[in-house]
């Protein structure tokens, strides 16, 4: 009897509880439902107020209304923020609406309303005036975005905003991190968290959860890891006396030291980097003399003036193809190829055939030469520098690890130059044309003698030097400015690595110039840039005092 | 090599110059002494326009004494020494009134003997490292007090920036700046270990091992700013090169002295958003007078894409300064025009008014912009007040105790206030 009371006792509880779990149910659901409504009010009630204070803001006001905006949890604060930081939230001078404006090509301004769904627009500038940022607002911003972005799905953009947190992580960013740890299933986005939460607990925790800390950090090149490092070390006393603390400061100190071997390691790798990369520019100035000089024997002082053409073919090529800017350089190449090559055709044919044998003079023409084309470019193109855009493809950097990374740039002008290079040696090795040139090189009155025109040979050898020099040009138009000046600071250095590496080798300029480039680089923090070029300088002329003829002289009879 | 072309270059140009000598009976004189050739030719072409539009102007008004002015137009081709002959030439030959002239600070020291040695008058337009006070020269651009130092306390009050790298190209103007900065910021209790210090040859362009020095100095956890004196076009290439390494602006600012909206023009300027530049004047300061600069400019010059600048401005000021002067006195005699021009007042560009001072150095409102997209500048600071330009610094301890001030009875561009004694030795 007992049992039944007690079992049917149960089974209403049972119905009890259901019935009261549908009600509570229902009851949560109407509820959030409402809150939800009201959530929603209140945020678009939020933000067309911060909207109104907006464009009256002065900047000091600034920073507690963006703090608003990233409290307020609702797309459209997060399209404001993001408006602000690229620059482009502006307002109606009538109204007062605020705008996301992107300016189009015919510089007109397309409105997008952030707030109302009104339709987007096309306006001219003086209808619209841009909301300020500076850098501490552009800074707190991005600090607002990257605790939004932290559950983004993209894998990329979360290690992007880990990386703007673990500077300044503050409290709720690490209660979300915590939160999101155990479910990221991200390898690189799992470790970073990890040492952001390490980092915290290096400057919170106790002496155990710190040892633990350094034990997990001791491998990471994060500068954050660093610097918390230095700082523990420091708050420690100087000589502990406790078992635990002299733990906790060999750790630190073993941690540290093993960062520093790594950032070491990696300096010199970047160094190299460095070295080859300025060596791979001066390599891609020099090979067109290397031709010139080198292989036909004239001192071409307008040699810097075809890398400065070529630099200008590439304004040129950007200026009549504005859409075309990603593929900008790849039509600049061979353009300012042809360009470079045949004015170079035309000075052969012009002026220095009828000097043949008389280097004084030749360098006397050329000399004149490169005055007239800088002043023609200083009249056609104005004396200023001209504007030559980098492509999306060539900036940025390829990050390695947190110490070290590879510019864009660089990277694909080692590349590139290695190319022309050996592009260039095959040309001489295999191609028909090029054994010709080496004949004429070698022994014009033979070469002839074997029905080889040589004055012919002479234009093209001449030509395919220039030519390559403004290839060079549009390389350098991505390093440097474009201006009619361009040549004159690369003539020189030009000179230098064919000297050096042996007149009329290319193996020889090739070494010449990344080990010029590399003795610079590794000197550059010692020495400074200025006092760097200087010991390089009298170094090669010690060097040439030493071997008049270069890292690898000509030999045989030709070589003379 | 390059001083055989600029000698080249510069004899043809002067060649011609000569030939061009039709002096026209009874005009004011007034010297152009600004390189229209070689690495300065970029900025300092701008100038000789500015002037010459300035004089065209003033003719249109009558002139000034009842007489035309007529430029007399020289070219120094970035050449220092080029600079002490052509002032020479200018005074001697020409017998010029007054010249606008200079950029580089070498180029003035270059010009300057002659100048005393002939009492002539110069105007110097561009802002420069300070220590010098000549009779002869009135400085319209910034001295270190009204520049640099603005710039570091906005940087270490506003943004809180307590690691500093000084860079600069290897010349006297960011040498000098640099040592007075460097104790300025020790005076404020920046350690040693937190000031980098680095020099670059002029037109540099291999900046990736610097820049990743920066980037490593920037990387301790505190604070970093950058205050650039790197002159010229070596600019674009580095903060390109800040650019690609990803140091933008909210990590590491640049602050710089040399660049202004010229120097941006020829330049794809998203690399650059939010980097700093501090002036006493930037073209997009709203104002009437400005304004009015500004389209007389782009008439002038027939582009409408053309900007203007901060050492315009200067050129702007002391030619309206010099202009009020030789009214006021009604000759064009030097000493005399000299103790006119002390206490003339003429309307800044961007409001209020600038006033030469005793020293020969200018009252001026000191602006910090940030770079814009479009290659101009926003201000995001200015002094509350103008400020008066010291010709020898407080900090450092060789001039601390100098001032300079050409009225009776101290009529003395070394003044020392501690002795009492002028050393007469200015600059």
């Amino acid at each position: 009897m007992l049992r039944i009371n007690a079992l049917r006792m149960i089974t209403m509880r049972l119905i009890v509880l259901r019935l009261a779990i549908v009600l509570l149910s229902v009851f949560v659901c109407t509820h959030t439902y409402a809150q939800d409504n009201t959530n929603q009010t209140d945020s678009s009630l939020a933000l067309s107020n911060i909207a109104k204070q907006l464009p009256k803001a002065k900047l000091s006001k600034m920073p507690p209304l963006v703090k608003q905006l990233g409290a307020i949890k609702d797309p459209k604060s997060r399209l404001i923020l993001e408006s602000l930081l690229e620059g482009e939230l502006y307002y109606e001078r009538s109204g007062f609406a605020i705008v996301r404006a992107q300016m189009n090509d015919d510089k007109k301004y397309v409105l997008s309303y952030l707030l109302t769904d009104a339709q987007q627009q096309t306006v001219s500038k003086s209808k619209i005036k841009k909301i300020r940022t500076n850098n501490r607002l552009r800074g707190q911003i991005r600090d607002v975005l990257a605790k939004l972005d932290l559950t983004d799905p993209d894998s990329s953009v979360r290690i992007e905003a880990l990386k703007q947190l673990i500077d300044k992580p503050n409290d709720s960013a690490i209660q979300t991190i915590k939160e999101l740890l155990a479910e990221e299933k991200d390898e690189d986005v799992n470790h970073l968290m990890q040492v952001i939460l390490q980092v915290q607990l290096l400057k919170t925790g106790d002496d155990q959860q710190k040892l633990a800390a350094v034990e997990i950090l001791k491998t990471s090149l994060e500068p954050a890891v660093k610097n918390m490092l230095t700082q523990q070390l420091a708050v420690l006393p100087k000589k502990p006396t406790d078992q635990q603390q002299i733990v906790l400061k060999k750790a630190i100190t073993d941690a540290l030291d093993t960062i520093e071997s790594k950032r070491q390691f990696y300096g010199v790798v970047e160094n190299i980097f460095f070295g080859l990369s300025l060596g791979s520019v001066l390599l891609l100035a020099a090979i067109g003399l290397a031709i010139t000089f080198g292989v036909m024997g004239v001192i071409n002082m307008a040699h810097g003036e075809m890398i400065m053409l070529g630099a200008y073919t590439t304004y040129v090529v950007q200026l009549i193809w504005p859409h075309l800017i990603e593929y900008s350089l790849f039509i600049a190449i061979p353009l300012a190829f042809l360009v470079s090559g045949s004015v170079g055709i035309i000075i052969e044919r012009c002026v220095i055939r009828f000097l043949k044998g008389r280097p004084l003079e030749t360098l006397l023409a050329t000399f004149g030469i490169s005055l007239i084309l800088q002043q023609l470019v200083r009249t056609v193109f104005s004396p200023l520098n001209r504007q030559v855009a980098a492509p999306e493809w060539m900036s940025g950097s390829l990050q390695i690890n947190p110490v070290f990374s590879l510019t864009y740039n660089r990277l694909y002008i080692i590349i590139f130059s290695l190319m022309v290079f050996f592009a260039l040696l095959t040309f001489f090795k295999k191609s028909s044309l090029g054994l010709h040139v080496r004949a004429v090189s070698q022994n014009r009155e033979m070469a002839r003698a074997l029905s080889i025109k040589s004055d012919w040979v002479d234009a093209i050898t001449f030509g395919l030097g220039s030519g390559i020099a403004g290839v060079a040009g549009v390389v350098l138009s991505q390093l440097t400015n474009v201006g009619p000046n361009l040549g004159q600071a690369y003539i020189i250095d030009s000179f230098l690595v064919v000297v050096f590496g042996g007149v009329g080798n290319l193996w020889g300029t090739l070494v010449a110039a990344m080990s010029l480039g590399s003795i610079n680089k590794f000197l550059e923090p010692i020495t400074g840039s200025v006092l760097a070029n200087i010991i390089v300088l009298v170094g090669l002329v010690l060097f040439i005092q030493k071997r008049p003829k270069g890292l690898f002289p000509q030999k045989g009879r030709s070589a003379d | 090599m390059k001083f055989k072309k600029l000698i080249v270059a510069s004899s043809i140009i002067a060649s011609s110059m000569v030939a061009q000598m039709a002096i026209a009976a009874d005009t004011i004189k007034v010297g152009v002494l600004h390189s229209l050739s070689g690495t300065m030719a970029i900025s300092e072409t701008t100038l000789k326009d500015t002037v010459l539009m300035m004089i065209e102007e003033q003719n249109a008004k009558g002139g000034l004494l009842g007489k035309k002015l007529e430029p007399v137009v020289v070219d120094p081709a970035s050449n220092w020494p080029l600079f002490a002959e052509k002032t020479r030439e200018l005074l001697a030959k020409e017998k010029v009134d007054v010249i606008f002239g200079c950029w580089t600070s070498v180029s003035r020291k270059s010009a300057l003997p002659v100048l005393e040695e002939l009492n002539g008058l110069l105007f110097y337009p561009v802002q420069y490292e300070g220590e010098e006070s000549s009779k002869n020269v009135f400085y319209t651009g910034a001295a270190p007090n009204q520049q640099a130092i603005p710039a570091v306390d906005y940087l270490m009050n506003d943004i809180g920036a307590t690691r500093w790298v000084l860079a600069g190209t290897d010349y006297v103007y960011p040498r000098t700046t640099n040592k007075i900065l460097e104790a300025y910021l020790k005076a404020k209790g920046v350690k040693d270990e937190d000031i980098m210090i680095n020099y670059t040859p002029f037109g540099h362009s291999d900046w990736q091992g610097i820049v990743s020095d920066i980037k490593k100095f920037g990387s301790a956890g505190k604070k970093t700013a950058v205050v650039s004196t790197v002159n010229g076009d070596a600019n674009i290439p580095f903060y390109k090169e800040l650019g690609n390494q990803g140091i933008s602006a909210e990590d590491i600012p640049v602050v710089a002295f040399s660049v202004g909206e010229e120097e941006l023009s020829g330049f794809d300027t998203k690399p650059l958003v939010g980097h700093l530049a501090a002036w006493n004047y930037f073209q997009s300061v709203e104002s009437d007078e400005n304004e009015e600069f500004i389209a007389a400019w782009k008439k002038y010059i027939g582009d409408d894409k053309r900007v203007t600048n901060d050492p315009m401005e200067a050129t702007y000021i002391g030619f309206k300064m010099w202009a009020k002067a030789v009214e006021k006195v009604g000759t064009t005699d030097v000493d005399a025009v000299e103790q006119a021009l002390i206490g003339v007042a003429v309307p800044n560009l961007t409001g209020g008014t600038a006033v030469m001072n005793a020293n020969h150095h200018l009252s001026k409102p000191v602006l910090i912009g940030e770079i814009q997209e479009d290659g101009q500048f926003e201000v995001v600071w200015e002094t509350s007040d103008t400020v008066i330009g010291d010709a020898w610094s407080n900090f450092l301890p060789s001039s601390k105790n100098l001032i300079s001030d050409w009225t009776a009875p101290v009529s003395c561009g070394n003044f020392d206030v501690k002795t009492a004694k002028c050393s007469g030795q200015n600059f």
